[in-house]
């Protein structure tokens, strides 16, 4: 077992260094020369090269990326040029907000998706799964930026059943302030004993986890009907049933305990798409979290932000496979190599 | 229809006839998938004839019908500048879906022959495609195309290009295994070992065999990477006006949505709509070839 | 005359998968303690048979018709709790390749213990019940806690056996069990059925292709072919004295090592 996460510990390594080597070949993508740029429109050849020499650009590509994956190591990731902060400052300060988001909308997607995925697969054909599968295929198709605005619309606006934006309703901050323990807002507030607090964070979250709920939600419902389907013509099954376990059984236990392994690994993949997808929603929210940022920055063309949002989204999309990997083989024994 | 190679097939070919027909029968997802992108494509290409204000596809403004709402002249309303939103919808059917299909034939273009190699040959160049492949893997497709997309000058062939970059290694890890099996076959081992050619095994049995989950891949693709674009559009890195892009339109139609949600209802619904036919399409042609899988429909 | 009702009673059995007729059985008698065997090759209905006594043709889109009587009770009017409580209880199956009979995620004491819980013990007496049932079956308690791709086939099918066992219950569907096992393997497990009817009286059908098997075990022989029974009377007689043309093939094509019975 050791060995095992050694092993996947150093691949992953292997490929967060990969990923901040596309990174920084992104980043020399731009077009035009940075140190013309940096120089000024009036500067003279000899302020460009002094300029150039400056940024470091006059060294070879090699030395520039060791220097650049350095630097990534120490935790400087660049300056935001609209912030005019460390972006991984930037990041920090953002990355609470978003992961509550995601989270919340990764285990809405999970409470929706097995039970839909298990009903689809009872009766595969009749109506019931011909509907879940639709509504599944539905919540891949979904344009996210579009599907929040509507429900702004709808709740919020025309219904004003939901609030529109938004952690918490800001009055809230003079009657019941929040104290920031741990930057995560309904965390905050369950161990301030903040009880409206807990209310508001809890309703705020509601519209923006949906939305970004509902990709994952129709892919966990698809993946667990095909597994489900998979297995069940298995003879254990059939042993089971012979042994006399009723059908609620039969799926929600012994097909299930099958299905969750893939599930799992799609939970990582999602947690992944959903980081990206946060890109597309929190501003429309204004949620105080990486998405806006990230949109922010690529409103204002921020490269530096851009790439360092780019390169934090990308190692935590790393991590969640990894820790779904490591867990998936200490719950598993086939997983393991022998 | 698809030829039967000589080997065994790998996955099944398309079923011809009456089986075609009772499979579409058994599956109705298949059949609304099916025709929803054949009306898109129809409307695509007759969309000079069908729009009721073709010009407004492009660079028009008519100051005198800013903001209207749907109406019986107008059945979409029409946008800041006056624009028939119906009209500019139905051109939108040639920019994200004809998009999707450059991407993927370029991502094929270079997925398809890295995998037969990587796959086919084995050894360190499998090694060194699979690491390179692994890395952009790394990244949620949308991230890197945004990355990409965001360092380069913003346009349609920029997104194209992004999306491209970041889309082909899905191909070479579908190549891969296909040519993995194929080239572990006694079969093959015995054709080489009679001196048969490798080109000549890759082109009458590794492609042949693959043509059909690639058929699958590609259509599940092109619902993903509508997606893809309209989401960089409207985050301003694609599509620029008067470019009638749907993922733009919603953009651009933000600003006015409270009272007038007609700007950004429509289009977004073209892209639901669009992507949904898609990805209902290759899901159905999925569960068609899957033979296990089709007994449970 | 009263002929006594037996244990498990067939009687004009048909099962169908639409229109096709896989089975097609006039009638078939289990009595107390007695070991029937069900010969034919793959296709004749003998699997089919199994699942409709258990009430599962269903679960693969067959529609039964018929009578199968356990005890003189009906089987197939039964409501689906009370056939819950009839399978693994009083009528239990063992299946033909023992590698997969058991689900590969959980551990096999798992599978014993629920199981038993199901049809009514309590977590003490679950785990008394299956450490005495592994014993009878000649294998260590410990066994149970390991995962099934941890035990060889022949271990796997003597849990099977054990399971039933543990359940108590009285008759056992016994569909191929030892086509997949090695010959010496599947000696032993034969001879553990022998002894478990001598013991327990439990009753047992045993299915399987291999008529040589199937003369060294069974009381009665009932030969089937494409869903019909085409011969069917004590063992002895059917093996030394066959009637159908059928039976005389296959009988044929059993190797000979030792002279008939």
């Amino acid at each position: 077992m050791l060995v095992f996460v050694a092993r996947r510990l150093a691949l992953a390594v292997v490929v967060v260094v990969g990923v901040i080597v596309v990174t920084f070949a992104v980043a020399h993508l731009v077009p035009g020369d940075p140190a013309s740029v940096w120089a000024g429109p009036h500067a003279s050849a000899a302020q460009v090269a002094a300029a150039r020499k400056f940024l470091g650009l006059d060294r070879p590509v090699a030395v520039q990326l060791l220097s650049y994956l350095g630097g990534i190591l120490r935790g400087n990731w660049g300056t935001s040029i609209h912030t005019h902060r460390a972006v991984l400052s930037d990041i920090m300060t953002a990355a609470p907000a978003t992961l509550e988001l995601v989270i919340t909308a990764l285990l809405i997607a999970v409470v929706l998706g097995v039970p839909l995925g298990l009903v689809s697969a009872r009766h595969p054909g009749r109506p019931a799964d011909q509907l879940i599968r639709a509504g599944s295929i539905l919540g891949v198709s979904m344009p996210v930026f579009w599907m929040a605005l509507i429900l702004q619309l709808i709740f919020s606006q025309k219904l004003h059943l939901l609030p529109a934006a938004g952690e918490y309703s800001p009055g809230l901050l003079f009657s019941h302030p929040l104290v920031k323990r741990t930057g995560f807002p309904v965390i905050d507030s369950i161990l301030g004993g903040n009880g409206p607090m807990l209310g508001s964070t809890l309703v705020h979250l509601i519209l923006p986890a949906v939305v970004v709920a509902s990709y994952p939600a129709g892919l966990i419902a698809r993946m667990v009907r095909a597994q489900v389907l998979d297995t069940i013509g298995d003879t254990h099954i059939l042993n089971a049933r012979a042994l006399g376990f009723g059908e609620a059984q039969i799926f929600g236990r012994f097909a299930m305990k099958l299905a969750w392994p893939p599930v799992a690994a799609a939970l990582a993949l999602v947690f992944g798409y959903s980081l990206v997808n946060t890109f597309l929603v929190e501003s429309i929210f204004d949620w105080p979290g990486l998405g806006s940022y990230a949109a922010a920055s690529i409103a204002t063309l921020d490269t530096p932000a851009i790439l360092g949002v780019t390169l934090f989204v990308a190692i935590a999309y790393v991590v969640a496979n990894l820790v779904v990997d490591i867990v998936q083989a200490a719950i598993d024994p086939r997983v393991r190599p022998a | 229809m698809i030829e039967t190679p000589t080997l065994p097939p790998l996955d099944a070919s398309l079923p011809r006839g009456a089986a075609l027909w009772r499979g579409l029968r058994a599956n109705p997802l298949l059949a609304v998938g099916g025709a929803l992108v054949l009306l898109i494509v129809v409307v695509a290409v007759l969309a000079p004839l069908i729009a009721p204000f073709p010009g407004d596809a492009g660079n028009a403004s008519h100051p005198f019908s800013v903001l209207h709402a749907p109406s019986p002249a107008h059945w979409f309303g029409t946008d800041q500048v006056g624009r028939d939103i119906l009209s500019r919808v139905i051109y939108g059917t040639r920019v994200s879906p004809v998009i999707a299909v450059i991407v993927l034939v370029i991502a094929c273009a270079i997925g398809v022959p890295l995998g037969v190699a990587a796959g086919f040959l084995g050894g360190w160049v499998d090694e060194l495609i699979m690491r390179i492949t692994d890395i952009f893997l790394a990244f949620p497709p949308l991230l890197l195309a945004l990355a990409l997309a965001s360092v380069l000058p913003a346009s349609l062939t920029s997104l194209t290009i992004a999306i491209a970059a970041v889309w082909w290694p899905w191909y070479v890890r579908l190549l891969r295994g296909q040519a993995a099996s194929v080239a572990g076959r006694p079969y093959v081992e015995s054709c080489r070992a009679l001196g048969i050619s490798r080109r000549r095994i890759i082109f009458r049995h590794i492609l042949p065999n693959a043509l059909t989950p690639l058929l699958v891949q590609v259509s599940l693709d092109v619902g993903g990477v509508i997606l893809t674009a309209s989401a960089l559009s409207f985050l301003g890195l694609g599509a620029q006006d008067p470019t009638p892009d749907w993922g733009l339109m919603v953009a651009e139609g933000q600003s006015y949505f409270t009272p007038d949600w007609w700007l950004v209802t429509f289009p977004g619904l073209a892209i639901l709509v669009t992507a949904f036919a898609f990805n209902l399409l290759g899901d159905g042609l999925r569960d068609l070839l899957d033979p296990k899988r089709s007994l449970l429909l | 005359m009263n002929i006594p009702a037996g244990k498990l009673a067939i009687r004009g059995l048909e099962v169908s998968f639409g229109e096709r007729r896989v089975v097609s059985m006039d009638e078939l008698r289990l009595d107390h303690g007695e070991i029937v065997g069900l010969a034919g090759e793959s296709g004749s209905g003998k699997s089919m048979t199994t699942l409709a006594i258990l009430g599962l043709a269903h679960t693969v889109g067959a529609t039964v018709s018929g009578s199968i009587k356990l005890d003189g009770q009906e089987l197939t009017t039964l409501s689906p709790p009370d056939l819950r409580a009839i399978r693994g209880r009083r009528i239990a199956a063992i299946f033909q390749s023992p590698a997969t009979a058991f689900s590969p995620v959980y551990k096999v004491g798992t599978i014993f213990t629920r199981a038993l819980r199901l049809h009514g013990a309590s977590k003490a007496e679950a785990a008394d019940r299956a450490a005495e049932a592994m014993r009878q079956v000649l294998l260590a308690p410990d066994l149970l806690r390991r995962y099934p791709s941890q035990l060889s086939g022949g271990q796997l099918q003597r849990v099977a056996i054990a399971l039933a066992l543990a359940l108590r219950a009285e008759i056992l569907l016994a569909d191929e069990p030892t086509s997949a096992l090695d010959v010496t393997v599947q000696a032993e497990v034969l001879d553990l059925l022998r002894s478990l009817r001598e013991s327990t009286g439990m009753s047992i059908l045993f299915i399987s292709h291999d008529l040589a098997v199937v003369a060294e075990l069974c009381d009665q022989v009932v030969v089937m072919r494409g869903g019909l029974i085409v011969e069917q009377g004590p063992a002895s007689q059917v093996l030394s004295a066959p009637t159908d043309p059928y039976t005389i093939e296959l009988l044929e094509s059993v190797p000979r090592l030792a002279s008939a019975p």
